[in-house]
C-alpha cells in the first residue's frame, strides 16, 4: 500500500489532487482511497488531504500518519509545517518551490529524496492562475509512477471542462522540469 | 449491470437512492450528511430524479414530512446527523409506532458540547430506542447496498417499519473509494413496487396515530416490541435475498479470523475495516485474536452474538458513545445484558474510543488487544478505559 499526504491551503485543491488520483488509480484497477482532513477548512488556512493506493482492497481507514509520499502545493507552508513528519523510511517529498534542492534542505531540515518544481511559475504560465495542484500531480508522477499518466490525464479531462488543455499542459511540463535529488 | 467506479460514498447513496425509484425526499441539510441531500436535490432539479424534493426548515420537519408522505404510500427518503437526528427524536417514535417504511441515512457524528462536526456514535445511542431497525455500514459499498436493502426490509409486509442506515460520518461519507455501483434496472430487479400496509386515502378514509389510553397503551407497546423483534427473521431473509441476487452477503453479526479465537474485539462501524487489518498482524505473530462486527443494532441479534462469542472468555467492546454516569459503554452493556442469560459469562474489557473525531489508529488497536490479551492470561479485567485519553 502507498499512502500520499498533500499539504496546501484551503482553496489550492489539495483536496482535488488526492481525488484525481485516487480516481486514476480506481480507473486502472486498483484500490485507492481519498479524503480531506475532517475539518472546518476556510480559504487560505493550511489544509492536508489524504490518498492510499493498493493492489489490494484497503482495509484501513484511519489518518495518514506516515505517508510514503508527501506533496507540498505551497511553498509558504515550509516555515509553518513540518511536511515530512512522519515520513517512511525511503520515502518522498515533493515541493513547489523555487529554491534548489540544498537550499530547502538547509532551511527545512529534509533530508529525505526531494523533488522540486516551480510550479507557481509553470501554473501562472499555463493555467493563469497560480492554482498548482494539477501542476503538483505531474511532479509527483515523475518521482513516483503512481497511476499511468494517460488515467490521470483522463481525470483532468472529466474534471476540468474547458480549462482541461491548460492543466494538462502544466501537468506535463511539471513532470519535465522537476528536479529529483536523492535522499541526502 | 454493475458498473466499479471511484466515488465518494455520500454521492454514491444519493445516486443508489435516485436509482430505488424514491417519490418524495424530505431533508435538512447537516454536516457530514449534506452531500448526499445535496447530491439529491441536484437530480431532482435536473430532472434525472423523478421525485418530490421537500426543503424544510429543520430536522423536525424533515421526519414530520416524512411521516406523512410515507402514511399516503409514497417511497421515502431522508437523511441526516448529530443535531439533526437528535431534533427528529420525537417524530421517529411516531415513524415507528405508525409503521412507516422511511428509509434514513445517519452519517454518525458526535453531539454537541463542545461543538463538534466530526464522527462518533453519540447520535445513534441517544437514538436507540425508537422504534426503528438499525443497521451498521462500513464502507461506501455497504453503505450503497444497504441502502437499496433498507427499503427492500421496511416495505416487507411482515415488518413496514423504518429503517436507519448508520455509517461514520466522514470516513465513510466523504471517503473516495471504489464503488460497485448496480444499475437502475438491477435495483429495480431487487426491489419491487411499494405496497403499503396501510395508507391514507381520502376514497377509503381511515384513522391512524389516536390516542392510545390506558386500556390500550401496553398492549400497542408489546406489539411494538414483537414487531421489532420479529422483524428479526424477515431481516435475515431479505439479506440473504440481497447476497443471492447480487453476490455481496450480510449478516446480523459478522466475524473475522474468529474460528479459533481466544480474544476477540467488537467494533460496530468502520472500526471494523482497520481492526481487521491488526488482526492480520497479531495472526502473523501467531496471537489467536479475532473480530466481532455487529452490523444489526436494532433488533438486536442475540442469537448471533451468542454463536459469534462461541467459547470466546476475554472480548473487548469498542463504544463510541459514552453513558454519562452510567456502565458507561453502551454496545457493552448490551453485550452484558445479553450473556446475563447465559450460564457463563464472557469477562467483557470496555474501551471508550473515537469520539468527536478522534483518530483510533492502528497503535491503538494493538494496544487494544495487548490488553484483551493480558486480561486472558491474568483474568482480571480492568475498568473501563478511555483510548488515548490525556490525562
Amino acid at each position: 500500500m502507498y499512502e500520499i499526504r498533500f499539504h496546501g491551503r484551503g482553496g489550492q485543491g489539495a483536496v482535488t489532487s488526492a481525488e484525481l488520483l485516487a480516481l486514476s488509480a480506481i480507473a486502472d484497477g486498483k484500490s485507492a482511497q481519498a479524503f480531506p482532513s475532517f475539518g472546518p477548512e476556510r480559504r487560505g488556512a493550511p489544509v492536508i488531504a489524504f490518498a492510499r493506493i493498493s493492489e489490494s482492497p484497503i482495509r484501513n481507514r484511519t489518518a495518514i500518519q506516515e505517508p510514503n509520499l508527501v506533496i507540498v502545493l505551497d511553498p509558504s507552508l515550509l516555515r509553518l509545517v513540518k511536511v515530512d513528519a512522519g515520513l517512511q523510511p525511503g520515502g518522498t517529498v515533493v515541493i513547489n518551490s523555487q529554491k534548489d534542492a540544498a537550499t530547502i534542505r538547509k532551511e527545512t531540515g529534509i533530508s529525505a529524496r526531494l523533488v522540486t518544481v516551480d510550479a507557481n511559475r509553470i501554473a501562472r504560465e499555463e493555467i493563469g492562475r497560480v492554482i498548482t495542484n494539477t501542476t503538483m500531480l505531474g511532479a509527483a508522477l515523475a518521482a513516483q509512477p503512481l497511476v499511468p499518466v494517460e488515467r490521470l490525464e483522463k481525470e483532468l479531462k472529466g474534471r476540468f471542462g474547458r480549462i482541461a488543455e491548460r492543466n494538462i499542459n502544466a501537468f506535463r511540463r511539471a513532470m519535465r522540469e522537476c528536479r529529483i535529488t536523492d535522499a541526502a | 449491470m454493475e458498473e466499479r467506479i471511484g466515488m465518494e460514498s455520500s454521492i454514491a447513496i444519493a445516486e443508489v437512492v435516485g436509482r430505488c425509484d424514491v417519490d418524495v425526499v424530505a431533508a435538512y441539510p447537516i454536516t457530514p450528511q449534506t452531500h448526499i441531500v445535496e447530491h439529491l436535490s441536484e437530480m431532482v432539479a435536473n430532472g434525472e430524479l423523478k421525485a418530490a424534493f421537500v426543503p424544510v426548515e429543520s430536522e423536525h420537519s424533515a421526519m414530520s414530512v416524512c411521516c406523512g408522505t410515507a402514511a399516503v404510500g409514497a417511497r421515502t427518503y431522508t437523511a441526516t446527523s448529530s443535531q439533526g437526528l437528535a431534533l427528529m427524536h420525537e417524530i421517529l417514535f411516531i415513524a415507528s409506532s405508525l409503521r412507516l417504511p422511511i428509509v434514513m441515512a445517519v452519517a454518525n457524528r458526535s453531539l454537541s458540547g463542545p461543538i463538534s462536526i466530526w464522527n462518533d456514535h453519540s447520535d445513534v445511542m441517544s437514538d436507540r430506542d425508537v422504534g426503528w431497525v438499525q443497521i451498521f455500514a462500513e464502507n461506501g459499498q455497504e453503505a450503497v447496498d444497504l441502502t437499496i436493502w433498507a427499503f427492500r426490509l421496511a416495505e416487507d409486509r411482515r415488518v413496514s417499519l423504518p429503517v436507519m442506515v448508520h455509517f461514520d460520518g466522514f470516513i465513510v461519507s466523504h471517503m473516495i473509494e471504489p464503488i460497485l455501483m448496480p444499475d437502475h434496472e438491477t435495483v429495480r430487479g431487487y426491489l419491487p413496487p411499494f405496497e403499503p400496509l396501510l395508507r391514507l386515502d381520502v376514497d377509503r378514509p381511515v384513522s391512524i396515530g389516536p390516542v392510545g389510553i390506558p386500556d390500550i397503551y401496553t398492549e400497542s407497546k408489546f406489539l411494538q416490541h414483537k414487531l421489532v423483534v420479529d422483524a428479526y427473521q424477515p431481516i435475515v431473509e431479505t439479506l440473504e435475498g440481497f447476497g443471492k441476487y447480487f453476490g455481496r452477503h450480510y449478516h446480523p453479526v459478522e466475524t473475522y479470523r474468529a474460528e479459533d479465537a481466544e480474544v476477540l474485539l467488537c467494533t460496530m462501524g468502520s472500526l471494523s475495516e482497520t481492526a481487521m487489518t491488526v488482526v492480520d498482524r497479531r495472526r502473523e505473530k501467531g496471537h489467536k485474536v479475532g473480530l466481532m462486527r455487529i452490523r444489526l443494532w436494532r433488533p438486536f441479534p442475540f442469537e448471533d452474538i451468542y454463536r459469534a462469542v462461541g467459547a470466546v472468555q476475554t472480548i473487548g467492546v469498542i463504544d463510541r458513545a459514552v453513558s454519562f454516569g452510567g456502565p458507561p459503554g453502551p454496545v457493552a452493556s448490551e453485550l452484558k445484558a445479553a450473556f446475563y442469560r447465559k450460564p457463563q459469562q464472557p469477562r467483557l474489557v470496555e474501551f471508550i474510543a473515537g469520539l468527536g473525531g478522534r483518530d483510533v489508529a492502528l497503535a491503538d488497536f494493538e494496544r487494544m488487544f495487548d490488553v484483551l490479551l493480558s486480561t486472558r492470561k491474568t483474568g482480571q479485567v480492568p475498568p473501563p478505559a478511555f483510548v488515548g485519553l490525556r490525562e
